[in-house]
């Protein structure tokens, strides 16, 4: 006892403590991951931007300030008109289509059958595994030529060798492909939200609606989706903000093409930006996913609130 | 009764058919990778063959081809570098981030948590025109090292979310009985926080390391010569000659790489879910 | 000399005071009771003397050092959380010899100390079993061996209780005070359980909206409450009050008896009402209302079941009961304890 006396009673020197307050060791701690997102995520954010108002490219680096003419350019280029048209379209086609599966693969996955364990973990593999290697598979499955869908399809006289689509190489086709690609990588993930939701609604709230006579369908869609959907906006905010500003699928699938008919943001940015070199323009074009991001925040950051409440 | 029997056939029928649908939509395409790495390229390319199946006898040659002729095993390496670099910068910033934001800073570390997520938000594709100049000026382009300073920008985003769920969960008392007991806060985070999130802080370890090797955006922007690509960029962009696709050797590169991404997400997907969801359904 | 001393404490949460300036001061070996409703600021109070919180102003002595900025590492103090807080990593040895380890104790001293403490508790056979092999009482005892292992200046207690179940509950109760009296260290205790702080306190100080109300031995808060929450708050039933001459009049339900059971002494007499009666094996609770007061004021009467028959006090039926004028008390308008008599 006569030790910690002493070690109270001792003259505290200013400092000797200063690691035993919580704010000054919580700044200390939280400061090297707050550098590091500043320093290389809020500074280029901040270049990007710049660089949208200037007439930077890598042949020319004046940084001359040119204000919105980049967005100007961009706008009235029927190229760009596409290209953002097909951002919408892959997005919401491709979230809508992941939606669907996901929903039903969880009323299928919730059902006890024998061998679910393992239908269960081969349903995440699309979204497990590395987005570049799986498109490879499908841009394989896709093949001008040796496409597995179109023997498939012959094999079953649907069609004839003569009439075997061009996945990639047809306008139309070449924008189902990627927008299918990405639904499929989606749904598992969706699968997934969609289960954690329902095994979070409370068995006795389902019980109570059993007793008061609600039925399958009604359980599911006045019972169920109404609890689950705060996860599942989280869910789809994710698949949002991923798949607008997607590059991969395209890259790897089509090039954008064929002319521009898969083009979106993040490979006309890409196109743009890095391989012609025409920087401020790519980074015009890329801030056009501002906008979205920033209503998907928005969303994101109500939920978050609602929930703390 | 005979009625009761046959809508009940049916309705099991329509359920195993929908079970075989979404396991023939989510396997197929690893099948069809497993498939032709393992198949003779005389019996890929021949349109008269049924492709579901092997019509020459297996071979291993895609694999050697891989392993011999291209740099594939430097990809796997490159990839293993990366990983192990971005979760050791990850561990060591995001973890302090996320236990001063769970335990240090009060409301004000509330808000901030929830800043450092939303740009886990931030796409690659919106910063990398900047980005690969900040590479260029610290002399990392073409180099891996590139993507080993980068990565961490989502890693850090991502792990801090996920450890400060985790940290928040666990019961402060312990930690508390540490500090009267002797502790500085600094122990108390090293003697008690720490043991006790081994679970949490393996689960950031492994989701650090599938995302470094699921990206692809910033591998392709920054790394252009082949002996420093990680294996996803390697294998999707470098196995094509002019407009010849080695597809044997693609799918097989692309079934090895997949495998321990495979597994890990199979093991640990329920934390995932915890970490991203928040707990938004209680 | 005060082993533990506040001097006008007060504690803010964004400007809502939880801590509403305490001051209390705590005699070496004193068993000391914060007793208080839950959310009344017993908890954080007791957070601020070992460190766990900081105050927004006033001062905290122990060992008759102010310790205002000093982290609880050194304040020389030990606390036992509600939970225990025992190391679940740690063996039952490694959690009693940590207070020691963190304080570079040389390791001959304590294997002595980490040996006295666990032979004082009777957990020697525990020594190798981690926490989760234990039962709640045997936690209890290596918590409170490891409270104890570096003798602190005051051992701190927040509602250590309150996870056991009702049985283990009085074993518990009486072991932690029987403890405390052989080694006499100072405790403070916190609870909101009054049987708890009637049994075990030496002194109890009743808390309320981070006001300590009054500060006394078991008999004074019992029999001379200071106002009316502590007439209220301390005794199952509480005391009864009802409105007289502009201020109150309370009695406690043990004493508000059937007139014939009075003996000779001063006693004031009202007519009361039954309404329900409930026959709890040791004794009789009466409800009733009494005439000239507030008729729907509930007044309860706790009455020796030996005395009356069933059938001699039957709801609806109006009968004489007194009180013994020194039972009465008297508060004014604000609920104060006036002049005795």
């Amino acid at each position: 006892m006569a030790a910690i006396a002493e070690t109270a009673s001792k003259p505290a020197s200013r400092f000797q403590f200063i690691l035993d307050r919580r704010d000054v060791l919580g700044a200390i701690f939280v400061s090297p991951a707050i550098l590091y997102v500043l320093l290389l995520v809020g500074v280029p954010f901040l270049m990007a931007v710049y660089y949208s108002l200037s007439a930077y490219t890598i042949y020319d680096p004046s940084w001359d300030f040119v204000g919105l003419d980049n967005f100007a350019d961009i706008l009235q280029d029927p190229t760009f008109q596409q290209t953002l048209y097909n951002t919408f379209i892959f997005t919401f086609g491709s979230q809508i289509l992941g939606l669907i599966l996901g929903k039903f693969g969880a009323l299928v996955l919730l059902r006890p059958f024998p061998g679910r364990k393992l239908v269960r973990a081969l349903v995440i593999l699309p979204w497990a595994v590395p987005v570049a290697l799986a498109t490879v598979a499908w841009q394989w499955m896709f093949d001008s030529l040796y496409s597995v869908i179109n023997w498939t399809l012959i094999a079953l006289g649907f069609i004839t060798r003569e009439q075997a689509p061009n996945w990639l190489g047809t306008e139309h086709l070449a924008m189902l492909s990627v927008i299918i690609v990405n639904a499929w990588r989606f749904f598992p993930f969706a699968i997934v939200i969609f289960l954690a939701g329902i095994t979070a609604v409370p068995q006795d709230v389902l019980d109570a609606a059993t007793v008061d006579g609600a039925g399958f369908w009604r359980r599911n869609y006045q019972i169920i989706v109404p609890m689950i959907l705060p996860i599942v906006a989280i869910g789809l905010i994710f698949g949002i903000v991923f798949t607008f500003t997607d590059l991969s699928v395209v890259f790897l699938m089509t090039m954008g093409g064929p002319v521009g008919a898969t083009s979106v943001l993040g490979f006309a940015g890409f196109q743009t930006g890095i391989t012609s070199g025409d920087v401020s323009h790519g980074a015009a074009i890329s801030l056009f996913m501002l906008p979205v991001l920033l209503v998907v925040v928005v969303f994101m950051l109500r939920f978050i609130r609602r929930r703390e409440i | 009764m005979p009625r009761m029997t046959l809508g009940k056939a049916v309705q099991e029928t329509s359920f195993y058919g929908a079970v075989a649908f979404f396991f023939i939509l989510a396997a197929f395409p690893f099948y069809w990778m497993v498939i032709t790495s393992f198949k003779t390229n005389g019996d890929l390319y021949n349109v008269s063959n049924i492709p579901f199946w092997f019509n020459d006898a297996p071979t291993l040659e895609h694999f050697r081809y891989l392993f011999e002729k291209t740099l594939f095993v430097t990809w796997l390496l490159n990839s293993l570098i990366i990983g192990l670099c971005v979760t050791a910068i990850t561990l060591v910033t995001a973890l302090p981030a996320a236990y001063s934001l769970a335990r240090m800073t009060g409301r004000r570390g509330e808000a901030l948590g929830i800043g450092i997520f939303l740009t886990y938000l931030v796409p690659p594709t919106l910063l990398f025109l900047p980005l690969s100049r900040v590479i260029s000026a610290l002399g990392l382009q073409n180099s891996m090292w590139s993507l080993v300073v980068i990565y961490p920008t989502f890693t850090i985003p991502f792990c801090t979310w996920l450890l400060m769920g985790f940290f928040k969960s666990m019961p402060r008392e312990i930690e508390e009985a540490a500090i009267v007991d002797g502790c500085s806060l600094l122990g108390a985070f090293i003697k008690m926080a720490l043991p006790l999130s081994v679970p949490g802080i393996l689960t950031a370890v492994i989701f650090t390391f599938t995302l470094t090797l699921q990206e692809f955006v910033y591998a392709l922007t920054f790394i252009s010569s082949s002996a420093h690509k990680p294996v996803t960029l390697g294998v999707a962009t470098d196995l094509i000659r002019g407009d010849v696709f080695y597809w044997g050797e693609i799918m097989a590169g692309a079934l090895i790489a997949s495998i321990p991404v495979a597994i890990a997400y199979n093991l640990f997907l329920d934390r995932f879910i915890a970490g991203i969801t928040g707990g938004a359904v209680k | 000399m005060s082993a533990v001393l506040t001097r006008d404490v007060v504690k803010k949460f964004d400007d809502v005071p939880a801590v509403n300036g305490i001051s209390l001061a705590v005699p070496d070996g004193e068993f000391m009771v914060l007793l208080g409703p839950s959310g009344c600021g017993k908890t954080t109070f007791l957070r601020i003397i070992c460190g766990l919180e900081k105050q927004t102003s006033g001062d905290i002595l122990i060992g008759g050092a102010v310790v205002n900025d000093i982290p609880p590492r050194a304040r020389g103090v030990a606390m036992m959380f509600q939970s225990y807080g025992l190391y679940p990593h740690f063996t039952v040895r490694n959690n009693i010899a940590f207070p020691l380890k963190t304080q570079n104790v040389p390791r001959a001293e304590i294997e002595k100390k980490v040996e006295w403490a666990s032979q004082l508790l009777g957990i020697g056979r525990l020594l190798e079993r981690r926490p989760r092999q234990l039962s709640g009482g045997e936690r209890q005892r290596v918590a409170l061996a490891r409270a104890l292992v570096r003798e602190p200046t005051a051992l701190l207690l927040d509602e250590p209780l309150s996870n056991l179940d009702a049985k283990l509950r009085a074993s518990a109760r009486l072991e932690i005070k029987q403890f405390q009296q052989r080694v006499g260290i100072t405790t403070i205790y916190v609870t909101h359980d009054q049987v708890e702080a009637m049994g075990m306190g030496d002194r109890i100080a009743v808390i309320d909206q981070g006001q300590v109300r009054q500060v006394g031995t078991p008999t004074e808060i019992y029999d001379d409450p200071a106002d009316r929450f502590v007439a209220t708050f301390v005794g199952t039933p509480p005391m009864n009050i009802v409105a007289r001459n502009g201020g109150y009049l309370g009695f406690r339900p043990e004493n508000f008896l059937p007139k014939d059971m009075m003996d000779d002494g001063a006693h004031t007499e009202f007519r009361f009402r039954v309404d329900r009666s409930e026959y709890l094996g040791s004794e009789r609770i009466v409800y009733g209302a009494m005439e000239g007061f507030d008729p729907n004021q509930v007044i309860t009467a706790k009455l020796p079941p030996a005395h009356v028959a069933e059938e001699s006090i039957r709801p609806g039926e109006w009968h004489p009961f007194a009180v013994r004028n020194s039972a009465l008390r008297h508060f004014d308008k604000d609920g104060k304890r006036t002049g005795r008599q």
